[in-house]
């Protein structure tokens, strides 16, 4: 495969296409599947064939508003359908050329307006098992940019300049970590690719992988070149199937088109990845414990130093990214570290995908520029919380994260700026919460989460978070006490400095959080028996003298 | 070579040290007789870093590190046994006490337990955390020995003596979280196990949730030091 190559293939796609006077792009994500993107897709394609027009049906990936799907776009007018099904298909078909097909357009401007994709930029775009259709968007013109053009070290650099930060949440510089790993000795080094997405509300990272496989696998080939490694394992969960099947799709096709195995490209570079599926233990997402579960062992985390960098799978230098970074490779390489540097905020560069969810009006997924305001993605981007109630609290970095209330909604997105809030950025979930929402009981939800996925091993996280559990659930049942409440901020504090990895020490964060911002909460629980919101069921309820 | 010195020079708890490269917090520490409390730490063993019992401060970070596994650094500034510190290691101790059945006066590990020396050392008079109170199994199926798991506190030294000395990994962890439990085989009865008999495991133990059954009443004690003289004649060959 040479450059040359490539674009003919490019070409032949766009050929293709151009035989078409329209396309009908249909998104088949989970949460349009689930109701009925198939059978639409199906009986758009019986209704064309009808018509006689020179239309192209193409499923593809997500198209991001989740809530108003089924959708259905249609190029080069883009026009959106939303909430479409089976029935409406002749009629979209007859009107294609003509007048969109009146109340089944929506208006959601206001919600791409101020988005700015780059790691979704192909999704609702392609059809994520062609190859080709990945290629006709520049795929893989990075990877054979990077092979015939540049040394791994300015790869490295590349990266480096981009100011580019891991999107799995921590936020560590991802050139540096490059370098750190292109840096240590061994004859043989592994990129692994961390798809354990297990926060709830969170399914950026099963997007990416369903929507657009090949972009991960081309970052992690770049990777590969980059540290001087030949072998790559995208660990996903085997919660996502279609992820799983897509991503083995891509990478035969990949194999095929001679993008993955020896001598890619007629270089001397030699790189192949393999699938490892994930049993859905939460930390698994945690490095160490990601490693062990590739190798086969019980899925624990271990202490670093020595970092998986120096000795990782089966003791080799290992780099491991998270997929949203690898997903941001390929369009850094071929647009210049400058132009990924010029866009987010200051410390935080580049874009972010999230995963909006909870009560407001468009739920699904968004890619923002870093340093945008929280108040900007909720109201105008997620159109704000539904009629009838009021915005109260936004819980950012899943259950490591922390909810951010209503007064702080001005400040902007960055990794710093959530930290010193309290939060984290995580992976990229926002879970919005109205007036219907007890705090208190938001935080034993989070508690008993991480109550479940601890691995056991090290005391504070399995005893404390059972601990913690074990007092709030006293407090919202109306039996706890003051004292419960004390003792509840001690537990916190051992847990959050003494837990051996990032699950346990980020735990407390959404008691911490609520307890900073919602403390009034806990203390009517305490003191009123009484749950604000109205949620919790309270065992011994004061009786009110009238 | 740069001419770089293989000896270290730290500080801890004040006191100016020196140490091979190479070698942990605690080994250092307990060569000079500075006590930092563990649990999951046996000499002879690997370490895992998992009851974090022995976490030190270190001058300019703001990270716990825990001493089995962090490696001695030139100039390092070490406090074993801060306010800090020592809140922790009681709210770890009293995590450990409430979390399963700890019944001191009916144990045959009494006045032999480390858990309990530990708790009388680090000053815990009373625990303040809701007791679990699990109901959990005594596997007495094996002939030699019991395992008593409302005794255990998961410290896994069984687990690594039996895969990494007697190398016949009849130990092994299963579950997850609170309700992790250790299990012989693949969760068979102990004594329908692969077991070699060697008692190791009973010896390892910290408390008394492994236990010889000739052993009467309380007169239990254990004793671990063997491991790493084994280790030492294994290696001399």
């Amino acid at each position: 495969m040479t450059i040359e190559e490539l674009e003919q293939i490019a070409k032949s796609v766009q050929q293709e296409n151009a035989k078409y006077d329209y396309e009908l792009n249909v998104c088949m994500d989970l949460a349009c599947a689930s109701q009925g993107a198939d059978k639409l897709k199906d009986a758009l394609v019986r209704a064309v064939e009808q018509s006689g027009k020179k239309v192209l049906v193409r499923r593809t990936g997500c198209m991001g508003p989740c809530s108003h799907g089924p959708l259905v776009r249609v190029d080069p007018e883009d026009t959106l359908y939303s909430k479409a099904n089976a029935a409406h298909a002749e009629k979209i078909v007859a009107q294609l050329g003509s007048e969109p097909v009146a109340g089944l357009q929506c208006d959601l401007n206001e919600h791409f307006d101020s988005q700015v994709r780059v790691v979704l930029e192909n999704a609702g775009h392609i059809d994520p098992e062609k190859i080709d259709d990945y290629i006709s968007r520049d795929g893989y013109k990075a990877l054979l940019l990077v092979l015939t053009e540049m040394t791994p070290n300015g790869v490295i650099h590349r990266i480096t300049e981009s100011g580019l930060r891991g999107r799995g949440g921590g936020g560590y510089p991802t050139g540096l970590k490059w370098g750190t790993v292109a840096k240590s000795h061994g004859d043989l080094k592994y990129v692994v690719c961390n798809g354990d997405e297990g926060d709830p509300g969170a399914f950026m990272d099963r997007s990416v992988m369903e929507g657009d496989p090949h972009r991960v696998i081309e970052g992690m080939a770049i990777a590969a070149y980059a540290v001087g490694a030949s072998k790559g394992f995208i660990y996903v969960r085997a919660e996502y199937p279609v992820a799983v099947s897509r991503l083995t799709t891509a990478i035969r096709e990949a194999r095929r088109r001679g993008l993955l195995g020896n001598n890619i490209c007629n270089t001397p570079f030699s790189f192949d990845v393999e699938i490892r599926l994930g049993a859905g233990a939460f930390v698994c997402g945690e490095e160490t414990a990601l490693i062990a579960s590739i190798e086969g062992r019980r899925g624990t985390p271990k202490p670093r130093p020595p970092y998986p960098a120096m000795s990782g799978l089966w003791g080799k230098p290992t780099l491991i990214n998270n997929v949203e970074t690898y997903a941001n490779i390929a369009p850094i390489v071929r647009n210049g570290g400058k132009w990924f540097f010029n866009m987010g905020s200051e410390r935080s560069k580049g874009t972010k995908v999230f995963a909006l969810t909870g009560k407001i009006a468009n739920t699904g997924l968004v890619e923002v520029p870093m340093g945008i305001k929280l108040r900007e993605i909720i109201e105008r981007i997620g159109g704000g919380v539904p009629k009838g109630h009021t915005f109260k609290a936004v819980q950012t970095g899943g259950p490591s994260g922390g909810c951010i209330p209503a007064e702080m909604l001005d400040v902007g997105v960055s990794y710093d700026a959530l930290l010193k809030m309290g939060s984290i950025m995580g992976s990229g979930g926002m879970i919005v919460m109205d007036d219907t929402s007890c705090m208190v009981n938001v935080a034993k939800f989070f508690i008993e989460f991480c109550m479940t996925e601890s691995c056991g091993k090290c005391i504070p996280c399995r005893a404390g978070t059972a601990q913690m559990h074990t007092l709030l659930t006293r407090i919202c049942s109306g039996t706890g006490t003051m004292d419960d409440l004390e003792l509840l901020e001690q537990l916190c504090s051992t847990v959050k400095e003494a837990s051996l990895c990032g699950l346990g020490q980020t735990a407390p964060n959404p008691v911490l959080s609520t307890l900073k911002y919602f403390r009034h909460e806990y203390i009517d629980h305490i003191l009123n028996k009484r749950c604000p919101a109205g949620v919790c069921n309270m065992e011994s309820q004061v009786e009110v003298m009238a | 070579m740069s001419g770089e010195s293989d000896v270290k020079t730290l500080v801890i708890d004040e006191q100016e040290v020196s140490a091979r490269s190479g070698q942990t917090i605690l080994e250092v520490a307990r060569e000079n007789e500075i006590d930092i409390p563990t649990l999951c730490h046996l000499d002879g063993l690997s370490d895992v870093g998992a009851c974090r019992l022995c976490l030190v401060e270190i001058k300019g970070s703001n990270k716990l590190l825990p001493a089995c596994v962090t490696t001695v650094q030139e100039g390092m500034e070490i406090s074993t046994g801060t306010e800090r510190l020592r809140a922790h290691r009681r709210t770890i101790l009293e995590m450990l006490f409430a979390e399963r059945n700890h019944i001191c006066s009916v144990c045959v590990s009494n006045g032999h337990c480390e858990l309990q020396t530990l708790a009388q050392e680090q000053g815990l008079t009373h625990v303040r955390l809701p007791y679990r109170n699990p109901e959990l199994r005594v596997d007495a199926s094996h002939e030699r020995f019991t395992i008593d798991h409302n005794r255990c506190i998961l410290c896994t030294r069984c687990v690594r003596v039996c895969a990494e000395v007697e190398g016949a990994h009849i130990w092994d962890v299963m579950g997850r979280g609170i309700d992790s439990i250790i299990i012989s085989d693949l969760n068979q009865p102990w004594g329908e196990s692969a077991c070699t008999r060697c008692g190791k495991c009973v010896q390892v133990c910290p408390t008394g949730a492994l236990f010889d059954k000739s052993k009467i009443g309380s007169d239990h004690p254990k004793y671990p030091d063997f491991l790493p003289y084994l280790n030492l004649m294994r290696e001399a060959k």
